[in-house]
């Protein structure tokens, strides 16, 4: 007996649709025809927007950045007087969507980009640049400027800027008796100091993506490195920084697999006295019960340096659709979008700094508490500003070489010689 | 099958129907609903797997970068693609990694699901539940399964290490993930966690295709236990476990979602196999040329055990 086929026949049987008798080739025709039907479907799957609606796309899918920068987004379409049709995706899924959607001819008529991707886009000639559509692009900071020019032309600009600081646990350094670090040798001194018990006295990210990278590059560029040439004696100091955090036990080798959310993550449980990461982290940490935090610059060799900040945050974009009509009301929404008011709303709201230095005063006010992060922003430095389109290479080598000397396998200098190969 | 022989049940077929060509007309009408029936499969394999193998095989070959997918143009490479990523200092890691992973995978899961499976043959007291617990693994997406393991193994605050820590078996918290030498073994285990059902149920269902009547013989003959495991189960399990095999190391070949979600490849590139450098490659830095060449590489390491595993089996059946 196979009672499989017996349950079979007496569901197909029950079904009310089948119970006349269905020819077969009807039902043949049906089996042909219906994949074929999805995958037409699925082609047809463009948007065919309304006239005067535009389509956005971001990676700003989780809260509260989703519901600000959508406030944004529809308070300058209003003043347009256009539809938004937005999508949020994933940040790590945004540059393969928008390759999906440059090579079907769907990209949409408002794009972000996270700003060192920008020039790889550019270089593809899928995006509009700015001067052509006559939105304004002066006034802004050196580094929103640098990491959106591609080829003499800027095809992006960021409203509000981030970067990184060193957060630290007021009281835990309170009880301590220690002042906030300066110098790495105060860092050094700092951090072992306040390791005690289950608490290690600092937390970063040095993980093998590219925020390790970012998270190295501070002390990389302050101490005078340069990404054109990653072996050099002030690169290996820098990393050697970091390196010593871990061997001394100040700083978990787990560092080597933390993003930075788990490095804030340790920060907020009191698992780290200090962290390095950024004011993005703020609105979560402004929720935690009983946590009191500072923020100071990252710490620098010698005091005479000047610390030099990765420039981090979104840049926005008009794609070559083709549509010329949507491309200047595209850009008519941007122009309103980047106004100075538009930029202090969205950086008070989401604690990320005015893209036009001229409104650090009036941001301060605003958010005192970001002073540190505005100060930094000024002059930071942006990732893809000398290499371009080839940074992720060396972004790679350079996560590849924190990878190798925090785990112990080379020491700072050889890891930095070996991770050249990659570049 | 019934679908051709029983009757047709359309009349205006049967209207025309000249009696003299009855059977040659049936034949070619046999032959239109074979093709059709064929069609559908055919149209779907050569549009989901015959197109991807070739654009892959192709990609290979061309500089496929960002600008392809907006420009069209994919210039030919010829070997270039090959020569770098052969040529890395990362090939040789990783193939060696994934030797290791496959190999070391593949006995792990193998041991314990043919020990779960020969266990489970037994009937007691709640068998039925342990044994539907074991599919457990298997019903967690791997992601989540990931990073749960991710949390588990963490070197500081991770339960594994607490418990080892407050039992006094470690005096300080072992890097589970965080070690280059370590990481690998992790990375393993906990990817036998995850292929453990498979193995079971596959071998368990191969388990209950030997008759009783077997091991009845065997037992006058005086097999019991181990030798009834090498001279009947073990035989007669044979065309099981070698699709077990095949499935498990194709399968284990291009894991890549566990050991992403784990360590990235870390730490210091521990952890980075053939998949997940081709990943890496076509996904991080956008050379989908690079990563193609990764990744053909892979397939044809696959295809290697999948030839290996026919003529085998050929050669057991000839024997």
């Amino acid at each position: 007996m196979n009672p499989s086929r017996d349950v079979s026949r007496h569901r197909w049987g029950r079904g009310p649709l089948l119970r006349r008798p269905v020819s077969r080739r009807a039902i043949t025709t049906a089996g042909l025809m219906t994949p074929l039907a999805a995958l037409l479907s699925a082609c047809g799957d463009t948007a065919q927007t309304p006239p005067g609606t535009l389509r956005v796309l971001d990676s700003y899918a989780n809260e509260p950045d989703k519901t600000i920068i959508g406030d944004a987004l529809h308070a300058a379409a209003d003043k347009v007087g256009v539809q938004l049709q937005r999508v949020s995706v994933d940040g790590s899924a945004l540059v393969q969507r928008v390759l999906q959607q440059g090579s079907s001819g769907t990209l949409p008529d408002i794009l972000m980009l996270d700003n060192p991707n920008l020039q790889q886009i550019a270089a593809t000639t899928a995006l509009r640049p700015f001067d052509e559509l006559g939105i304004p692009t002066d006034g802004y900071a050196d580094g929103v400027t640098a990491a959106c020019t591609y080829d003499g032309r800027v095809y992006g600009l960021a409203p509000t800027v981030n970067t990184i600081a060193l957060f630290y646990d007021v009281r835990a350094l309170d009880e301590a008796g220690i002042a906030p670090p300066r110098t790495w040798a105060e860092l050094r001194e700092a951090a072992a100091a306040l390791t005690a018990g289950r608490r290690y006295g600092i937390a970063f990210c040095g993980n093998a993506t590219y925020e390790g990278a970012w998270q190295y590059l501070p002390f990389f560029w302050t101490n005078g490195a340069d990404e054109r040439d990653i072996t050099s004696p002030e690169a290996a100091q820098a990393l050697g920084l970091l390196t010593d955090l871990v061997t001394d036990r100040s700083a978990s080798t787990s560092v080597l697999n933390w993003g930075q959310v788990e490095v804030k993550d340790q920060f907020i449980s009191g698992r780290a006295a200090m962290m390095v990461n950024g004011p993005w982290q703020i609105p979560e940490m402004a929720a935690v019960e009983g946590l009191e935090y500072d923020v100071v610059p990252l710490p620098v060799r010698r005091l005479t340096q000047t610390p030099v900040a990765p420039l981090g945050g979104e840049v926005w974009t008009v794609p070559a659709t083709g549509r010329s009509a949507n491309e200047e009301l595209a850009a008519a929404v941007l122009t309103e979008f980047l106004s100075e008011e538009s930029q202090l709303s969205m950086g008070e709201q989401r604690y990320t700094v005015p893209g036009k230095p001229a409104l650090a005063d009036e941001y301060s006010r605003l958010r005192p508490g970001m002073a540190t992060f505005a100060d930094l922003v000024e002059d930071a430095r942006a990732r893809t500003a000398e290499l371009g389109s080839e940074w992720p290479a060396t972004a790679t080598a350079l996560y590849t070489a924190v990878q190798l000397a925090l785990s112990g396998q080379s020491p700072p200098a050889a890891a930095l010689a070996r991770a050249q190969e990659y570049v | 099958m019934t679908t051709t022989t029983a009757p047709a049940p359309s009349d205006s077929r049967a209207r025309d129907r000249p009696a003299t060509s009855t059977s040659r007309s049936r034949r070619r009408r046999q032959r239109l609903v074979t093709a059709l029936f064929l069609g559908p499969a055919i149209v779907y394999l050569v549009l989901f797997f015959g197109y991807p193998t070739v654009k892959n095989i192709a990609m290979g070959f061309q500089q496929y970068t960002i600008s392809t997918f907006f420009t069209g143009e994919a210039p030919w490479a010829g070997l270039a693609n090959y020569t770098e990523v052969v040529t890395s200092p990362l090939f040789r890691t990783a193939l060696l990694n994934t030797i290791l992973f496959t190999v070391g995978s593949i006995a792990g899961q193998f041991a314990l699901g043919l020990s779960l499976a020969l266990f489970f043959r037994r009937r007691f007291p709640l068998s039925g539940l342990l044994r539907s617990l074991i599919l457990l693994p298997w019903l967690i997406p791997l992601i989540v399964a990931s990073a749960v393991w991710k949390w588990l193994l963490d070197t500081d605050a991770g339960a594994l290490n607490r418990l080892l820590l407050s039992s006094g078996l470690v005096d300080s918290g072992i890097p589970w993930l965080t070690s280059t030498d370590l990481a690998l073994v992790t990375v393993i285990i906990v990817n036998i966690w995850i292929g453990i059902p498979f193995n079971a149920v596959i071998l368990h269902g191969g388990l209950q295709g030997i008759p009783d009547e077997l091991y009845e013989a065997g037992a006058l003959d005086g097999a019991t236990r181990w030798r009834a495991f090498r001279h009947i189960t073990w035989p007669m399990l044979r065309p099981v476990v070698s699709v077990v095999l095949v499935l498990g190391v194709v399968y284990t070949l291009k894991v890549l979602d566990i050991i992403l979600g784990l360590t990235n490849g870390g730490p210091a590139n521990a952890t980075q196999t053939l998949a997940t450098q081709a990943y890496q490659l076509s996904f991080t830095t956008f050379d989908f040329g690079q990563g193609a060449a990764v990744s053909n590489i892979l397939i044809v390491i696959s295809l290697i055990f999948a030839v290996a595993y026919l003529r085998l089996n050929r050669r057991a059946v000839d024997e």
